[in-house]
């Protein structure tokens, strides 16, 4: 009888090694997916741009004042806006995994996978680092976009690590919720619709006025909406701005919505194969 | 072809499968309602049914895909409710859909696979190109799978389940869908792993599939088992065999059946159906019998019993069932 592949490598490695190979294999291919379809990833990225354009080209000239009324005066808006934009960014991305994931919980493979002696998130977990990678090289693209629209940062590179570091907590909050997503749509048109969600709140937050300058409920939603103390945050980091407490804010919103949208991701997932009728 | 048994493995004392009392509801619809499997290791076990009778369900209880209502089942050994992981280490499953990525390639596919059961990279890639070499995909390993055919796909398929060296082998309807000439290369497969001593179950709504290929086949209808043996003792279950005579007129029926005691007949279509023991002896003695007497027979067909008959006698549907009783 020969012994099962598997069962000498249980005993030998643990099983958080175990996890984080199989975590990277699927990382792997969820790596080979994208640069099979690399427009995937640029369409992403083509919407922050566009935005980018609209506001910076279009409104640009009449929010500077806003700006200044506002009491954030003297700042370029491409300097105000790109920080919003980047937060963009991040949703859009995050909409596209949401897709991404429920088309793939579709096909036949994961059923493989789910009778395989592998660490079961595994198949989550690759999907959430390739996707923040995806969402790293569009922050890029966007940035440099922006530098060539005339932003300019003032930020010391360890403030770019930092602005880095916020921007990944973000994009990995934003990926584990709508990979939850994902799983939880039945179709990937339903994916889209609920992954919408993070992809609009950002147009409700200081991303492109300050909360400052909207009125009554706008106002008060804008300023305690998750994305703002991450605009504020990097903000503050890339352009010299005022942070304050918002950057504790900003951490403590990412952390919990990342473990929360683990959590239900992984829950989701361990429910199982939708129960279909025998064949 | 498979006249001759493949040779069994030292028997271990354990089944591959053992299942008792099975049960498996979908809200108030019974799919599975308390069946016992028994599957001895290195055997080719079939489970037969008509589709919707909970074949599907069955392999994806036992392949850790579905939990079970009630009943204990043992797979390779461990417990499928407390040793999942051992299960899954044990076996590989080939399910009715492809499970297949169709955006890689075939053999990233296959390496994808190596990798997930923890094959150091160069082990992985030799174990990739022998199977795409066995599988006759070499030539299409650096094809996208999407692009590849049904047959390619389900050869693709059953390679990445046998990447991991599995023990059991469980196949959900593997020739569903596929050309007859790709039907007999996976028959083929299903054989030369069986002579490994690989346990193979599956599942299949075609006779002859269980026919040729099973060591013993389970008859699944309404969630029961309602036979189980080799195919000799299946084909048994049922009322043996009969040789159909039509005559040209109704003189030479009438003759015929006096000559022939026991036989029934059919006057409008003017055949005498005789019972039939399936020997090239009794038949040459009837042939005889009527040759002696020139009775003149317009034409002759013999039926043996097969899979066929015993299928639709046990796996009862009200049309088919009320045929039967006449």
């Amino acid at each position: 009888m020969s012994t099962p592949a598997l069962a000498p490598a249980l005993a030998r490695r643990g099983p958080a090694a175990l996890a984080l190979r199989d975590s990277l294999t699927m990382l792997r291919r969820d790596v080979r997916h994208s640069l099979r379809f690399p427009m995937m990833t640029v369409s992403g990225m083509l919407v922050p741009i566009l935005l980018m354009l609209l506001f910076a080209g279009v409104f640009g000239h009449a929010l500077t004042s806003t700006l200044g009324a506002a009491g954030v005066p003297g700042v370029s808006y491409i300097d105000f806006l790109t920080p919003g934009i980047l937060v963009l960014t991040a949703g859009f991305a995050a909409e596209s995994t949401a897709v991404n994931v429920c088309t793939d919980m579709s096909e036949g493979i994961i059923m493989r996978f789910r009778t395989m002696a592998i660490s079961r998130v595994s198949v989550l977990t690759g999907q959430v680092a390739g996707s923040m990678i995806r969402t790293m090289i569009s922050a890029v693209a966007v940035v440099a976009v922006a530098v060539a629209l005339g932003f300019r940062s003032s930020a010391s590179p360890l403030e770019w690590i930092a602005a880095a570091g916020i921007f990944a907590l973000l994009s990995l909050a934003l990926t584990w919720l709508t990979v939850a997503f994902g799983l939880l749509a039945k179709t990937p048109a339903g994916a889209n619709s609920l992954a919408l969600l993070p992809a609009i709140l950002p147009f409700v937050s200081s991303a492109f006025i300050p909360a400052g300058a909207m009125s009554g409920g706008v106002r008060w939603f804008a300023t305690n909406e998750p994305f703002t103390p991450v605009i504020d945050t990097l903000r503050g980091l890339l352009t010299g701005a005022g942070i304050g407490d918002r950057a504790v804010l900003a951490v403590a919103w990412c952390a919990g919505m990342s473990l929360a949208g683990y959590l239900w991701a992984r829950a989701l997932y361990n429910r199982g194969p939708a129960a279909r009728p025998a064949g | 072809m498979s006249e001759f048994p493949p040779p069994r493995p030292a028997v271990g004392g354990q089944p591959a499968v053992l299942a008792t009392g099975l049960r498996k509801s979908f809200g108030d619809h019974v799919v599975l309602d308390g069946i016992d499997l028994n599957v001895a290791e290195g055997t080719i076990y079939a489970l037969l049914g008509p589709n919707g009778c909970g074949k599907t369900t069955t392999v994806q209880i036992l392949s850790t895909l579905l939990p079970a209502d009630a009943g204990t089942v043992r797979v390779g050994g461990h417990d499928l409710g407390t040793e999942p992981d051992l299960v899954r280490a044990a076996i590989g499953v080939t399910g009715q859909f492809s499970a297949v990525d169709g955006l890689l390639t075939g053999q990233e596919n296959l390496i994808l696979m190596a990798d997930l059961n923890h094959l150091d990279r160069a082990e992985g890639r030799r174990r990739a190109a022998r199977l795409l070499e066995v599988f006759d995909l070499t030539e299409a390993a650096g094809k996208m799978a999407m692009t590849y055919s049904g047959g390619m796909r389900r050869r693709l398929d059953l390679a990445m389940t046998l990447a991991g060296d599995p023990r059991i082998i469980f196949l959900d309807e593997p020739t569903t869908g596929l050309d007859p000439r790709s039907r007999r290369t996976m028959w083929q497969i299903v054989r030369d792993l069986a002579a490994r001593g690989v346990t193979i179950f599956l599942t299949t709504q075609y006779l002859e599939e269980a026919d040729q290929l099973a060591d013993r086949i389970a008859v699944l209808d309404h969630g029961h088992l309602v036979a189980e043996g080799t195919a000799d003792e299946l084909k048994r279950l049922v009322p043996g065999g009969h040789i159909e005579l039509q005559f040209a007129d109704a003189d030479a029926m009438t003759r015929a059946a006096h000559l022939l005691g026991g036989a029934s007949r059919d006057e409008e279509a003017r055949t005498l159906e005789v019972p039939y023991d399936g020997s090239v002896r009794s038949l040459k003695a009837l042939l005889d019998r009527l040759g002696d007497q020139a009775v003149p027979v317009a034409g002759l067909s013999v039926h043996t019993p097969d899979l066929d008959a015993v299928f639709l006698a046990l796996t009862s549907h009200s049309p088919a069932e009320s045929e039967l009783a006449r």
